[in-house]
């Protein structure tokens, strides 16, 4: 089996109120460019592609049919979709290079938050006989997780005020993140802990700073088999593990306070050697639950870019998690690379990839060897 | 660049479900005001009720009566209640551990203010007055001790088979540029397309992009309004929201000039003289009901010039 690695890497800058339309065109037409810039690839270099996309986001039928046309799909292309996260569009097609039928693949995910009452569209993803007719909103369950897990004492207000106050800081500077350009995004840029916690709650106990902002925007990932990579990339981030896992969709039945999937689909892919670490986390005590999953020591960077704190794009932001997680090690800045994506509500379920500058080749560390 | 056309967008669908033997007796038991857990393999007692036991994926084999008094296990506040939610004013969601349950249920708590919330609170069930509705026959929780209206005992309901769940989501819909200017033209009376700067070829509607090249098609080009039938079909079947009666033609329309056929009307003859290749030209409707809307051209009619040639359509079919 060959080895895969990620050799490319474009996002849209994140968005509150993106003037572009639900099937992700114009956010997708720029990146494609960009990416293909980057690498020197074209679209007929593409064996695959993969998007991660949802119409109830769109508000649409076929939104992600749609957004085929960003693709310039003629001659036509080998094409899937998933109702997901980019980040599993990117698994699907990491499964396709594995598999032999593509050498070069590429995954995409878009969102228009903002088109509908994100909260709202967000309930429709519940149980649909025991939950959804009472449309708890994404922000009310996620106060119930925390506050689950502050009445444990696992974790405090304060401590979720430090995870805001810091993802804030390395926002702005990622010129990316929305709340880079906003000036503010979810919190004041400049609070101070105690400051944000003087702040009124809008779901108690979450403030504003504890949650990702709504968010329209689009990434693209490029993945590509050992010869392959080894040609475009001077240093390609190699996948050395790729695993998700999902929890009970029954909230009321699971301890909402850890994340036994997100701890299964760490320990498998070796998550606890990360240096630096990508978590999708659209609610600041997430982020403290996934640390304690992946066993991640002090030693380890959290959320270089800001994370889904300073831009959460629907459908993007856990793939925009595997880019920039893979960028640390492209740059040379990292050796191992954590990368983490949620989908569901409650982290219900979760995505880990890890990433690393040695080649497999070189060390016999790969996936096939397990 | 044009200003950009935006609408809301309402969209809504009654989600009719069929409840099979767990959730239906659990809803069932609902519409009598009771509230009933599943006994799992490993003892514990799952409210609301497992239809698969999550470890050995089996069907309940014991229903058990619990509650209907229950403890907060978790609380947040919604302070702005949105649309569809259980209470109009502000109120706690809470997960609610039923009196006899080792699993927590979802639900609304009428407790007046978020200080009155609290871990460990006790809460009673405030019954719909309407029964049948589901998880909507609890109305919300309230605290322990409230003073609530006590409903008639009006027997038993009958069997809950089927639940009706209506959904309905609203959007800002925005039209992307190269749709913009051919809405605002056809308010106009004109028929605006897009040139790929790549192929040549002209998009009529505009898209967002070539799909043959992926690249934004941004030259603008007026087109006629006149063009050919490239293939079509005679509507016979009668169907919610027909506004022309049956039979008629719905028709592929190749504007003369533009590469894409899009569908329209073709009347003004009779069904069965239409043809591949028929020269048509629009019909528009009268210029005091013109909006941004493709509606603005009623329909299509032929023009009686002789036909297209079939080689000169063939590669748009």
């Amino acid at each position: 089996m060959t080895d895969v690695a990620v050799i490319g890497f474009a996002q849209a800058p994140g968005e509150r109120h993106s003037p572009a339309t639900t099937n992700g065109v114009e956010m997708l037409v720029p990146i494609f460019g960009e990416i293909f810039k980057a690498t020197g690839l074209t679209k007929d270099d593409i064996g695959f592609w993969c998007s991660g996309s949802s119409d109830y986001l769109a508000g649409r039928a076929f939104s992600f049919v749609s957004a085929v046309d960003a693709i310039g799909a003629f001659p036509p292309v080998m094409e899937s979709h998933v109702e997901m996260d980019g980040a599993w569009a990117l698994y699907e097609a990491w499964l396709k290079i594995l598999t032999g039928e593509a050498e070069i693949a590429l995954a995409y995910g878009f969102g228009k938050s903002s088109a509908g009452n994100l909260r709202r569209v967000l309930a429709l993803q519940l149980d649909p006989y025991l939950v959804a007719p009472l449309w708890p909103d994404s922000v009310s369950i996620a106060a119930l997780q925390a506050r689950a897990g502050i009445d444990a004492g696992l974790w405090t207000e304060a401590e979720m005020a430090q995870v805001a106050a810091r993802s804030q800081a390395d926002a702005r500077g990622n010129p990316k993140a929305v709340a880079a350009r906003t000036g503010g995004g979810t919190g004041d840029p400049g609070g101070e802990v105690a400051e944000l916690l003087s702040r009124p709650y809008v779901a108690d106990p979450l403030r504003a700073h504890d949650c990702a902002p709504v968010t329209d925007g689009a990434a693209v990932v490029i993945l590509a088999s050992g010869g392959r990579a080894r040609a475009l990339c001077d240093r390609p981030a190699w996948i050395t593990g790729f695993e998700h896992r999902t929890d009970s969709g029954s909230l009321g039945a699971r301890d909402l306070t850890v994340s036994p999937s997100a701890a299964s689909a760490g320990r498998a892919a070796g998550a606890a050697r990360a240096q630096v670490a990508e978590l999708h986390a659209p609610f600041t005590h997430q982020e403290i639950i996934l640390r304690r999953a992946f066993e991640l020591g002090d030693q380890v960077r959290i959320n270089p870019s800001g994370g889904a704190l300073g831009g959460n794009p629907m459908f993007a932001a856990g793939l925009a998690r595997i880019g920039s997680a893979a960028t640390e090690i492209m740059s040379g800045q990292a050796d191992v690379a954590l990368a983490h994506a949620t989908s569901g509500p409650a982290l219900q379920q979760n995505l880990v990839c890890l990433m690393e500058a040695v080649d497999p080749a070189l060390t016999g560390r790969r996936l096939s060897a397990r | 660049m044009t200003q950009l056309l935006h609408a809301q967008l309402e969209i809504s669908f009654d989600y009719t479900r069929s409840l099979g033997p767990t959730l239906g007796a659990f809803m069932t038991a609902l519409a009598d005001r009771r509230i009933l857990g599943a006994r799992a393999s490993d003892g514990r007692v799952y409210a609301p009720p497992f239809e698969y036991d999550p470890v050995t994926a089996a069907p309940p084999a014991e229903f058990v009566e619990v509650g209907p008094g229950g403890t907060v296990v978790s609380w947040s506040w919604m302070p702005a209640p949105l649309d569809g939610q259980p209470l109009g004013r502000p109120f706690g969601w809470a997960l609610i551990r039923l009196d006899g349950a080792d699993t927590a249920l979802l639900h609304a708590v009428d407790a007046g203010s978020a200080e009155l919330m609290r871990t460990g609170m006790r809460v009673v069930p405030r019954w719909s007055e309407r029964r049948g509705s589901g998880i909507t026959d609890i109305a919300c929780f309230v605290p322990a001790g409230t003073r609530d209206t006590v409903l008639a005992d009006e027997g038993p309901a009958g069997e809950v088979a089927m639940l009706t769940t209506p959904i309905a989501l609203s959007y800002d819909h925005t039209v992307s540029p190269g749709e913009s200017s051919f809405l605002q033209a056809l308010a106009q009376g004109r028929l605006i397309g897009q040139r790929c700067p790549a192929c040549g070829k002209v998009y009529l509607p505009p898209r967002g992009a070539c799909p043959v090249d992926g690249v934004p098609t941004e030259t603008e080009i007026e087109l006629p309004d006149t063009g050919i039938v490239t293939t079509f079909c005679v509507v016979n079947v009668p169907f919610t929201g027909q506004q022309v009666p049956v039979p008629y033609v719905a028709a592929s329309i190749l504007i003369d000039g533009a590469d894409i056929a899009f569908q329209h009307l073709v009347l003004g003859c009779q069904p069965d003289e239409v043809r591949m290749g028929m020269r048509v030209a629009a019909v528009w409707k009268p210029r005091e009901e013109w909006d941004t809307s493709m509606r603005n051209i009623e329909y299509f009619e032929p023009t009686g010039e002789p036909d297209a040639p079939y080689d000169s359509y063939a590669h748009h079919l």
